[in-house]
């Protein structure tokens, strides 16, 4: 079993009253709580703060853990041989326990064990967990496995970590942020109890191209400037693969060129939208052949893309 | 050990839950549900019914309202608070990485 510094994840003295508990585990909450914090990893700090919380705020807890005695955070450690005695009607092997499963079970100065509880069933818990898949892979659809530690009871009646392997198919139709729940496959319940649930969320890894919203998708479309002004047909990467994208003359920069259904797929029916998102680029290096055409352009065409301010300068001329 | 493979339910708008399937599913009492309802930080399909229906996204609402309430003990009106000014931020979010996959990323 690792050891955990409640004290010190609190950031509170060993003699610590209620009121500064309390006082702490509020400022740690509203800081790393996961449905409100944007902390990286706030979702693990947070758990070990209301661990912490839950065991130091409860006498009976705190003092059971106080017998443990003093270790460095994360070393191995086995409880003294006459706290178990003491504390715990619960049989556990120290190995492949967590802390927190232990002081979950603490009620009237003991540890229970929850299968042991009269005959009062308990519900597993629920969990969830991050989902990264690919753009592709939410194009296509996928399997994951995923691999989970939860606590539970063997046969002989021993509370222990044990791994719990989930392999789930991802149905095409998921996008960044979709939430999908496996029933049953959570921690598994107790005399007769439901098993919990175990709640996925669909991450996606950024695409070095596509960029997502909703089941719509974003891309960027360099044209050169003469493309943009004559207009072209140009073959465009989509999930799917390649189609030729017919660009009309006279397209300009920031444009938005749709090809309808060729973005992500909806769950069950229909398909998001891909767009090309048109940027004009410019060479850095110009050869003295197209300077030459450049300039011959410059000097015979009458466009004027700055025609409006001539307006809004005669105006500010008046004015002044 | 070959693993079984697991289908998966999606939780969004085309799957309906009961106000005793939401309770639940979120751990949260179903008079509970009712102020969160009645506050207005979770919307029932029809308000008005007898008998309330819910989206099946709702769950995420619910189950987050359930950890809230729990996390820093607060009450119907401050939970249901919190949930409205968290929905609101989520919306926004969502709004500007919309726009933002709009832009032009490339220089």
């Amino acid at each position: 079993m690792k050891y955990k510094d409640y004290y010190g994840i609190l950031g509170i003295e060993k003699n610590a009253g209620v009121p500064e508990i309390k006082k702490a585990y509020r400022k740690l909450a509203h800081k790393y709580h996961p449905d409100v914090s944007k902390e990286p990893n706030a979702e693990e700090k947070f758990k070990e703060v209301a661990e912490a919380y839950e065991t130091l705020k409860n006498p009976e807890k705190r003092a059971a853990y106080d017998q443990l005695g003093s270790y460095q955070p994360g070393q191995d450690f086995r409880p003294p041989p006459d706290w178990q005695k003491q504390y715990s009607d619960t049989h556990f092997s120290a190995d492949d326990i967590d802390l927190s499963d232990l002081f979950a079970g603490l009620r009237g100065g003991r540890f229970h064990a929850r299968q042991d509880h009269g005959k009062i069933s308990m519900p597993g818990e629920d969990y969830e967990v991050a989902v990264h898949i690919t753009l592709e892979e939410a194009f296509r659809g996928t399997e994951v496995e995923l691999d989970l530690s939860m606590p539970e009871f063997d046969e002989q009646g021993l509370l222990h970590r044990a791994p719990h392997v989930v392999k789930a198919r991802i149905p095409k139709g998921v996008t960044d942020g979709q939430r999908l729940r496996i029933p049953g496959k959570g921690g598994k319940g107790f005399n007769g109890g439901r098993n919990g649930d175990l709640y996925l969320n669909i991450v996606l890894h950024p695409h070095s191209l596509f960029r997502v919203s909703g089941h719509d998708l974003y891309f960027d479309l360099p044209l050169a400037p003469w493309e943009a002004v004559l207009g072209t047909s140009v073959d465009v990467p989509t999930p799917g693969g390649p189609v030729r994208l017919k660009v009309p003359p006279g397209t300009h920069a920031g444009q938005k060129l749709r090809l309808g259904k060729r973005g992500l797929p909806k769950p069950r029916a229909g398909e998001g939208d891909l767009f090309a998102i048109v940027q004009i680029t410019v060479p850095g290096v110009v050869g003295e052949r197209d300077r030459a055409l450049y300039q011959q352009l410059a000097e015979g065409s009458t466009f004027n893309p700055r025609g409006h301010f001539e307006q809004e300068l005669k105006n500010e001329s008046r004015t002044h | 050990m070959k693993v079984e493979l697991t289908e998966v339910l999606w939780l969004d708008e085309q799957e309906q839950l009961s106000l005793t399937e939401l309770a639940g599913l979120s751990g949260l009492s179903e008079a509970e549900l009712h102020e969160l309802v009645d506050f207005g930080a979770i919307i029932p399909i029809d308000p008005g019914a007898e008998l309330l229906g819910f989206r099946a996204d709702c769950v995420v609402t619910a189950r987050t309202a359930c950890r809230l309430r729990t996390d820093f003990e607060l009450d119907a009106q401050g939970l249901a608070l919190a949930l409205t000014l968290l929905n609101r931020i989520h919306d926004l979010e969502a709004q500007l990485r919309d726009l933002s996959a709009q832009l032009p990323h490339r220089p």
